[in-house]
């Protein structure tokens, strides 16, 4: 069995289950991103990849080695720390040379490949500064060059970009998925922010409470979330519950929605996108209600409608601006198509 | 590298050499003394194993009373002194630019670990009629003639002060530097004077702090045996100077191991009481 | 305020200093005498330390005794402290209560334990005895100051040079080693400075057999006045001043010293 398999991992801290039997297989060469709220697992998780924690239970498996007890210096790893761990003793090349150096690479190998890492992270010449003298984008991409130093078989990133400001960091998200596309290397990164997620994922994992939620392409993940949590962690979401009636057919606030497949008698959420709710005139939707807000964004408008105690967004482009103004009565239609039946 | 509880043997490599001379070189001498103060003293300056409460007992005589009640009186003038001038020195230290704070740093630390036979001998110097202060005083015409100010209790009083003093702002040091200075900024806007807001603000809030340092202080002061001896006549002589003197001269160990052990339980029951001040000081 | 402040600097200044003018002026005078002004203009008193042999022999067995006992410290309290901090191992703390505990309590109860104990086990008065006895009665400082060096290194660090390969031995000497240098210096120079003055605990060990300068000093004293007291404390001064000026220099002495007042 090729790439990364975690099969039952357990981790647990005194009586704090931070990891709670979680099952992943990570195919070669793919982006993963665990994505979750703070104190979710994900970075325990990744802590257990790279053995810096032991699992309490459940066994991790690398190209079909079982890797579980196997010490972190041992497991052929590139790790970029949420602090970035530069060391502060150590010139910019020898932060980047650490990993060769301790194999007892040759020193013109070293400076080769230092040379070579520093041209890949657009900071050729770099190799004598001190690292304190960096700015902040400058640490994160030697940090990076100094994972990649050896050509892992795994590359491991915690957080790596909750350190830089918004700007520099989309633009790092789009270099570090171009990066990793080139070299074709298996790369697992922890964040809590689901653009980033989203921008770089082949697989977007999203966790809470120490278990997986789901597993899936950013895409899928954004248009069938599995559950609540998924819908309303990733993007903004409509939380709509439903009950099924006699006839089998889904009401929402006392009305039915035709073409929804339920199963009978069953109760559950509904998740509508903004996007995806239709304002129309009062009695032409499955749902009446009153606008309550309506926020211009300039790019974007969203209406806020109260119906029957519950509150639905809907987004529109300025170019389908709804002539709406607040204590009007509008109808709401929802497609079944993008309403997503939620599990729990 | 896992950061986890040892495992083999070979992980619990690094404590076996210190753990093997703290406890060769430090417990086991310290049970020694424990034990030898329980022994029988033997004409000669020998003693012998034995279980007696007799050197104990003596502790409780008028004299051993005396010279204890002097110790912790004199321990407590010093500790008080010591605080009462270095609480707004360090204070004033701690808001002080940063070279001038390191400067001051050096000389107090160069100061502290001078050996206290030089200290007792400099202020013995400085008191002395040929080349003392009274030469100054003279020269002012504040004295008709020069005289010795050793051995006095004022001379023992000041010399232990100079010896404590750089002990007492080290130990304020850390709190008063780390005191939020916005506390006497918005004490000012209030109207305080700086005077006035370093006693309304800077003083209550350290209360803790100055009652933990008192203690230490204290037990710093309780320490010291040569300042008596070189300094002050032989009623200013300290439990510390006595038990040397047993040990040493009278070679009655039995006698000056309980003496010993007294003082240790008297300064625990003292460190307790300054760890329990500092953990007030957390939970405030 | 700013007049008040300085005149208040001034005097305690002062009072740190007075004693030491003196002796400083009385170690140049021109004849043997206690005399202050000093009369006339002498070095011959600071030859005296390297020229008396009595004097000279006291120096270097204070030096050799305070370079010894404090490499031995740093011996004892290096890898205590690196087990405290590398382990998961409350337990452990008892040693580091054991560590600073000769250096809170009284020292003459350090110095009458030792004395009992070197005694006892037949030891009493043997040199090597006084270097054992600093090295446990001093011990306090290296361990703070390192306890202080270990709490500053990132932990990630470790973790990093572990992820790139490096096992626990190659991490202590690539990554440790030279974060925890500095604390080491400064906790041998901590404990060289105050061995070098320690008096009672080198007295009840090996006062009878060896003479230290304090021992020498205190001796001299009891049979008068010679102005070489005056010219060894100076100097000794002056050795303190120079060693914490390095500390200060090459290290960050105000957090040196934050954290260790604090720990006590």
């Amino acid at each position: 069995m090729s790439g990364l398999n975690l099969n039952n991992v357990t981790k647990q801290f005194g009586t704090f289950t931070a990891v709670n039997d979680v099952s992943l297989s990570v195919p070669d060469g793919t982006f993963v991103c665990l994505l979750g709220p703070s104190g979710c697992g994900k970075t325990t998780l990744m802590r257990m990849i790279a053995g810096l924690d032991l699992p309490t239970h459940g066994s991790i498996n690398l190209a079909g080695h079982d890797i579980t007890e196997v010490p972190t210096h041992k497991r052929e790893l590139g790790m970029v720390f949420q602090s970035l761990a530069l060391f502060p003793h150590l010139t910019v090349g020898e932060n980047i040379a650490y990993s060769l150096r301790i194999r007892g690479v040759g020193k013109e190998e070293q400076k080769k490949r230092v040379d070579e890492l520093l041209a890949m992270i657009h900071l050729p010449g770099f190799a004598d500064r001190s690292v304190s003298k960096l700015s902040g984008g400058q640490r994160q991409r030697v940090a990076i060059a100094r994972a990649l130093a050896i050509s892992p078989k795994l590359f491991l990133l915690d957080e790596p970009l909750s350190a830089l400001d918004a700007k520099l960091r989309e633009a790092m998200q789009v270099e570090l998925r171009q990066l990793q596309q080139r070299l074709g290397i298996t790369t697992i990164v922890v964040t809590h922010d689901q653009r980033e997620a989203m921008t770089m994922a082949d697989t977007v994992v999203v966790m809470n409470g120490g278990e997986i939620r789901q597993a899936a392409p950013p895409v899928e993940i954004y248009r069938r979330p599995a559950d609540s949590f998924v819908a309303d962690f990733i993007g903004q979401t409509n939380l709509i519950p439903f009950s099924v009636d006699g006839a089998g057919r889904a009401t929402v606030l006392g009305e039915a929605v035709e073409g929804l497949s339920v199963s009978q008698g069953a109760k559950g959420m509904l998740s509508v996108r903004p996007e995806d709710v239709q304002l129309t005139a009062p009695g032409h939707g499955a749902i009446t209600g009153t606008v309550s807000f309506v926020r211009d964004l300039g790019g974007a408008i969203e209406t806020f409608v109260e119906a029957g105690g519950q509150q639905i967004v809907a987004v529109s482009s300025p170019r389908n601006r709804p002539e709406v103004t607040v204590g009007q009565s509008v109808g709401i239609r929802l497609d079944p198509e993008t309403s997503v039946v939620l599990a729990k | 590298m896992r950061r986890e509880p040892p495992q083999r043997l070979g992980d619990y490599g690094p404590l076996f050499f210190p753990a093997g001379m703290l406890t060769v070189f430090f417990v086991v001498p310290f049970a020694t003394m424990i034990a030898v103060s329980f022994f029988q003293r033997e004409q000669g300056g020998f003693y012998q194993p034995a279980f007696v409460l007799d050197n104990y007992a003596r502790f409780l005589s008028l004299f051993f009373g005396r010279v204890l009640g002097f110790s912790l009186m004199l321990a407590i003038a010093v500790a008080i002194a010591c605080v009462v001038i270095g609480i707004p020195f360090t204070y004033l230290l701690s808001r002080s630019k940063r070279k001038i704070q390191i400067l001051w740093l050096v000389a107090l630390l160069s100061i502290l670990s001078l050996s206290e036979v030089m200290i007792g001998f400099a202020w013995s110097t400085l008191f002395s009629r040929t080349a003392g202060l009274t030469n100054l005083f003279v020269w002012l015409g504040l004295m008709t003639q020069p005289q010795a100010l050793t051995p006095s209790f004022g001379a023992v009083m000041t010399a232990m002060t100079y010896q404590a003093f750089p002990y007492t702002v080290l130990v304020l040091y850390p709190a008063l530097v780390r005191l939020d200075p916005t506390l006497t900024e918005a004490a000012r806007t209030l109207g305080a004077s700086p005077v006035k807001a370093f006693f309304t603000v800077v003083v209550p809030a350290l209360r803790n702090t100055i009652l933990a340092t008192l203690i230490m202080v204290f037990i710093f002061a309780l320490g010291s045996y040569l300042l008596p001896q070189l300094l002050g006549r032989p009623q200013h002589w300290t439990l510390s100077v006595l038990i040397t003197d047993q040990a040493i001269y009278q070679s009655n160990m039995p006698f000056a191991a309980a003496m010993a052990v007294f003082l240790v339980l008297v300064t625990l029951a003292l460190v307790g009481l300054a760890l329990y001040a500092g953990r007030q000081k957390e939970a405030a | 305020m700013t007049a008040l402040r300085r005149l208040f600097f001034f005097v305690v200044g002062l009072f740190l200093a007075l004693p030491l003018i003196v002796v400083a002026g009385v170690s140049i005078n021109e004849k043997q005498t206690l005399a202050f002004p000093p009369q006339g203009f002498s070095l011959s008193w600071y030859g005296e330390i390297f020229t008396n042999s009595e004097w000279r022999n006291a120096l270097i067995a204070s030096v050799t005794l305070a370079a010894l006992s404090a490499a031995l410290a740093l011996l004892v309290a290096l890898p205590l402290a690196w087990f405290l901090w590398r382990r998961v191992a409350p337990w452990a703390n008892i040693f580091r209560l054991l560590g600073v505990a000769p250096f809170t309590l009284p020292p003459v109860i350090t110095a009458l334990g030792l004395l009992t104990f070197w005694a006892t086990t037949g030891f009493y008065g043997q040199p090597w005895t006084a270097v054992i006895s600093h090295a446990i009665f001093f011990v306090t400082l290296p361990l703070v100051t390192l306890s202080l060096g270990f709490t500053a290194i990132d932990r990630s660090l470790v973790e990093a040079a572990a992820t790139m390969g490096a096992d626990d031995r190659t991490i202590f000497r690539t990554v440790v080693m030279p974060l925890i240098l500095p604390y080491v210096v400064s906790g041998y120079a901590f404990a060289f400075v105050l061995s070098l003055n320690e008096y009672i605990v080198a007295y009840m060990t090996v006062g009878f057999t060896m003479e230290t300068l304090p021992i020498k000093i205190f001796n001299a004293l009891r049979y008068g006045y010679t102005p070489t007291m005056a010219s060894v404390t100076v100097l000794f001064l002056a050795i303190a001043a120079v060693v914490f000026g390095l500390v200060a220099r090459f290290g960050d002495l105000p957090k040196l010293l934050g954290a260790m007042a604090e720990d006590k």
